[in-house]
């Protein structure tokens, strides 16, 4: 039995409502009101970040050295040569045996690559391969994409063993439909008219693909528990559904009015949220949108309720703040050009000798445990920080990105540059011992107190001129 | 058996500049005055000088010994510029204190200096190695200290408004001090409520619990204790000179509690005991310590066990290290009001220290002082170097 064995998702922090958006840049596009609202990536978020916390979610409780391939789908990634998925299997600790591959250029993508992942462990030459969506993708200022797009993530572990959704089969359909694009160079995505988008693409790709699998396996719709494809527009939506066959209830919330359409994540978070709810013996199908769609049906398995808690969806929707203003949206995303003052222009050095040196230390927060006396500690040494110890070059390797801890001290910058004032910083002890100063993310200043409890995220750390360094930050552990 | 520097070098002379946001002016002008003050403070001439240690930290005065060297027209003399953060200062009298006593010259000369305003921006500016930059916060020096506020008050049981009063009580007397000195950088007295409610620069800290970030340069002449009568009648005599660079431990060690700085501590307990001092609180007669913010005024009476553990609140808030108090600390304003160009701040405690012990103090002269010491420190409390020294007559 090949499928799906673990499961995690990221949504950010911050949404925005989209009647802020449409108070501040409504006049551009009058009629361009969409309901609910959307995720935001932070201004140290992009599609890479939040793959890796996808995964952290995903990974919780997975011995890591097993994982022999990392698939990583997204059309925003941020480097167009070096790999991305490089990047997130150091930053996850992932053996450099283990295959990595970036899937890319459609928002079908993340259905793609998880078939991929099945195929390969199918045939054997895999045994367990981690499969990440995540999209961060802008429309350009007072477009109806702007308010589409949502920021999120969506991870599955694929394998063999302890199945808690068996891959089925799939039936997949590729046009070369041009509703969006975007072409090297440029930042923003460039849409069709939207009537085409939603009449000619978005209503007939995704049913073609679903009543192409049922027929294939021979399903009714009421064989199905759940069907999951993404949300452009939410009337078309639920029209599809019907007219596929299936009631409201079997057809899984599309998240628009809470998350946004997260590109390649988009399907795979619906799925990841119908997983939440599944019983064993539940049929479910995905289908994803994008220069065609991929169905896939899946059967849940008993083994689903062995599955230890993870935030999933529905912790990572449960913590949320308002961003109260449309110019915050477009200082993270960098819409907007703010003041930098001096400070913020003082650029790192682009050290490439030092981030492969200290790739593990940098990207995957792997600090030194003492064999003498057990200290953990972090960055890594090599002379023991114990005063009782000492020992030289006694160390092994110890990863402080999955442990919690406790907040020691903290405070809020306004001198350093940030984006967002005041910069946030302070030292974290981990639970099992270590202490380091980190910066600090998601949250506000007054939520920080003495000996709150903290846990790690990935997040974009410093830019460079043509480059982007990525690190470890912590967080209040919320909710 | 190390036998330690007491009453073995002497300082003879000694310059200092104006402090402050001195647009008009170069390092090397700034060099320059304080050269010409200390060299006629001393009565002797260039020829005299054997050897020179320069401290600057900053990249802005240019980097090695040749800049000090060029600028006075040394005479290919030995210079060597030292750097240890805001303590390089003490450093550079450090190493001409051990150069004299080791008799490997007869006159040295010190000079420290720090043009911060042609940063181009507030504050100061960033010192860390891209090795660091990847993955530290981007911290500032109010924040870094900001984090000792927040574990002194956790740590002592200090709400918010109490330790923002007691730290303010220190800000107050800075200003009280400062404005009697005709070179500090900021000479206004400011009210408490002013103190307290001032704009947040990093949580805790408000405006007014940071010092001025200033242009100036401070110099001194140094020679063995047995010669210093032959220059003038009221040398000061170096008691100790000692320095404390931290191990780690304080950064990544968890039983450090960050409510005080081991550097401090260690720094101020070697000096004692170089200088043969018992109960610091009673025999030192004034001390000039680094106050780059309030914080650290307050933390560093009790490294220097001039007031016990989590006690300072009470010897700061009754006046204890007032201008008038059993005390006084930071007779010139400090770091906060006579301002910090980071490589002269050691040497402009030193000045303090040496006009108060010559009875040259002006209208903050102290009555008949035994005992100065100073306290410098570098870095932050975690990961900082502090030299202490204590002078007398």
């Amino acid at each position: 039995m090949v499928g799906i064995t673990s499961y995690g998702a990221y949504i950010p922090w911050h949404r925005i409502n989209r009647m802020t958006i449409y108070m501040s840049i409504g006049f551009v596009n009058p009629a361009a009101i969409m309901p609910g609202e959307k995720a935001v990536a932070n201004y140290d978020e992009d599609s890479l970040t939040m793959a890796v916390n996808a995964g952290m979610d995903c990974l919780s409780n997975v011995d890591r050295s097993k994982i022999d391939g990392t698939y990583v789908a997204t059309t925003t990634g941020p480097f167009k040569e070096r790999q991305n998925a490089g990047i997130i299997a150091t930053a996850l600790d992932i053996k450099p045996e283990a295959r990595t591959a970036d899937f890319t250029s459609s928002v079908k993508a993340g259905t793609t690559a998880l078939l991929s992942a099945y195929d390969a462990v199918k045939a054997g030459t895999s045994k367990n391969i981690l499969v990440l969506s995540s999209d961060c993708r802008l429309g350009p200022a007072g477009s109806y994409q702007e308010e589409m797009y949502g920021d999120g993530a969506a991870a599955f572990l694929i394998g063999k063993n302890n199945v808690i959704a068996e891959v089925i089969g799939n039936h997949s359909i590729s046009y070369d439909f041009i509703d969006h694009w975007r072409i090297e160079g440029e930042r923003f995505n460039r849409t069709g008219e939207d009537r085409f988008t939603r009449d000619e693409g978005f209503s007939h790709f995704i049913p073609e693909a679903i009543s192409g699998l049922m027929k294939k396996y021979k399903l009714n719709p009421q064989d199905i528990s759940k069907v999951c494809y993404p949300c452009l527009y939410p009337r078309p939506h639920a029209k599809m559904g019907q007219e596929l066959g299936f009631q409201p209830n079997q057809i899984q919330d599309h998240m628009f009015t809470t998350v946004g359409f997260t590109g390649t994540a988009g399907p795979l978070m619906i799925l990841t949220a119908a997983l939440e709810d599944a019983k064993p013996g539940d049929k479910i199908i995905v289908a994803s949108h994008g220069n065609g769609s991929d169905a896939i049906l899946l059967e849940v398995t008993p083994e689903i309720v062995k599955l230890g808690s993870r935030k999933g969806i529905k912790k990572n929707l449960a913590n949320r703040k308002d961003l109260s203003s449309y110019n915050l949206l477009v200082t993270f995303n960098k819409v907007l050009t703010i003041d930098v003052a001096g400070r913020g222009e003082e650029f790192f050095r682009t050290s490439t000798t030092i981030l492969w040196r200290d790739r593990k230390k940098l990207l995957g927060l792997i600090g030194t445990k003492c064999k003498k006396c057990k200290t953990p500690q972090w960055p890594p040494q090599r002379v023991c920080i114990n005063p009782k110890c000492g020992a030289i070059d006694q160390m092994e390797e110890y990863r402080f990105s999955d442990r919690p801890g406790k907040l020691f001290t903290y405070t809020g910058d306004m001198l350093a540059f940030s984006p967002t004032p005041p910069e946030m910083y302070g030292m974290i002890d981990f639970d099992g011992g270590g202490r380091a100063l980190f910066n600090i993310t998601d949250c506000n200043l007054d939520d920080l107190k003495v000996n709150m409890p903290m846990e790690m995220t990935f997040r974009k750390r410093w830019e460079a001129p043509g480059f982007v360094g990525y690190g470890w930050k912590g967080t209040p552990i919320k909710g | 058996m190390a036998e330690g520097i007491k009453d073995k070098v002497a300082i003879i002379g000694m310059g200092c500049t104006r402090f402050g946001e001195l647009w008009d002016m170069s390092g090397p002008d700034l060099m320059i005055d304080a050269y010409k003050e200390c060299m006629e403070d001393a009565g002797i001439e260039k020829k005299d000088i054997d050897a020179a240690w320069w401290s600057a930290l900053y990249p802005m005065q240019g980097l090695s010994a040749i800049q000090l060297s060029q600028t006075l027209k040394l005479p290919y003399i030995p210079v060597t510029h030292v750097e240890n953060l805001c303590a390089s200062a003490t450093e550079a009298i450090r190493g001409a204190a051990y150069a004299l006593a080791s008799r490997c010259c007869d006159i040295a000369l010190c000079v420290g200096v720090e043009k911060l305003k042609d940063v181009g921006y507030g504050g100061l500016p960033d010192l860390r190695p891209p090795q660091e930059q990847y993955w530290a916060p981007n911290a500032s020096g109010p924040g870094t200290y900001a984090m000792m506020a927040t574990r002194y008050f956790a740590t002592y049981g200090l709400s918010p408004d109490e330790g923002k009063r007691m730290i303010a009580r220190v800000t107050w007397k800075s200003h009280q001090n400062g404005a009697r000195h005709p070179k500090a950088h900021l000479k206004k007295a400011v009210d408490l409520d002013a103190i307290i409610n001032a704009p947040i620069i990093a949580w805790p800290l408000g405006l007014f619990d940071c010092c001025g970030v200033s242009d100036g340069a401070a110099a001194a002449i140094v020679v063995r204790a047995e010669d210093a009568k032959k220059f003038r009648k009221d040398p000061v005599y170096i008691k100790s000179l000692q320095i404390a660079a931290a191990s780690g431990e304080d950064m990544w060690y968890t039983d450090y509690d960050y409510a005080h700085a081991e550097t401090g501590y260690r720094a101020g307990q070697r000096a004692y005991k170089e200088a043969g001092i018992k109960d610091p609180r009673k025999e030192i007669s004034m001390a000039e310590v680094h106050d780059c913010f309030s914080i650290t005024e307050a933390v560093t009476m009790e490294d220097l066990q001039f007031s016990p553990r989590g006690k300072v609140r009470g010897d700061i808030e009754s006046g204890f290290f007032d201008l008038n108090g059993g005390l006084p600390v930071n007779t010139d304003g400090g770091l906060k009001c006579f301002g910090h160009p980071v490589g002269a701040s050691g040497i402009r405690m030193t000045y303090e220290v040496y006009k108060q012990l010559q009875g040259k103090a002006g209208d903050r002269q102290l009555k008949d002082p035994k005992l100065g010491l100073t306290h410098n420190m570098g870095g932050y409390p975690p990961w900082s170097v502090v030299a202490v020294s204590i002078m007398g007559l």
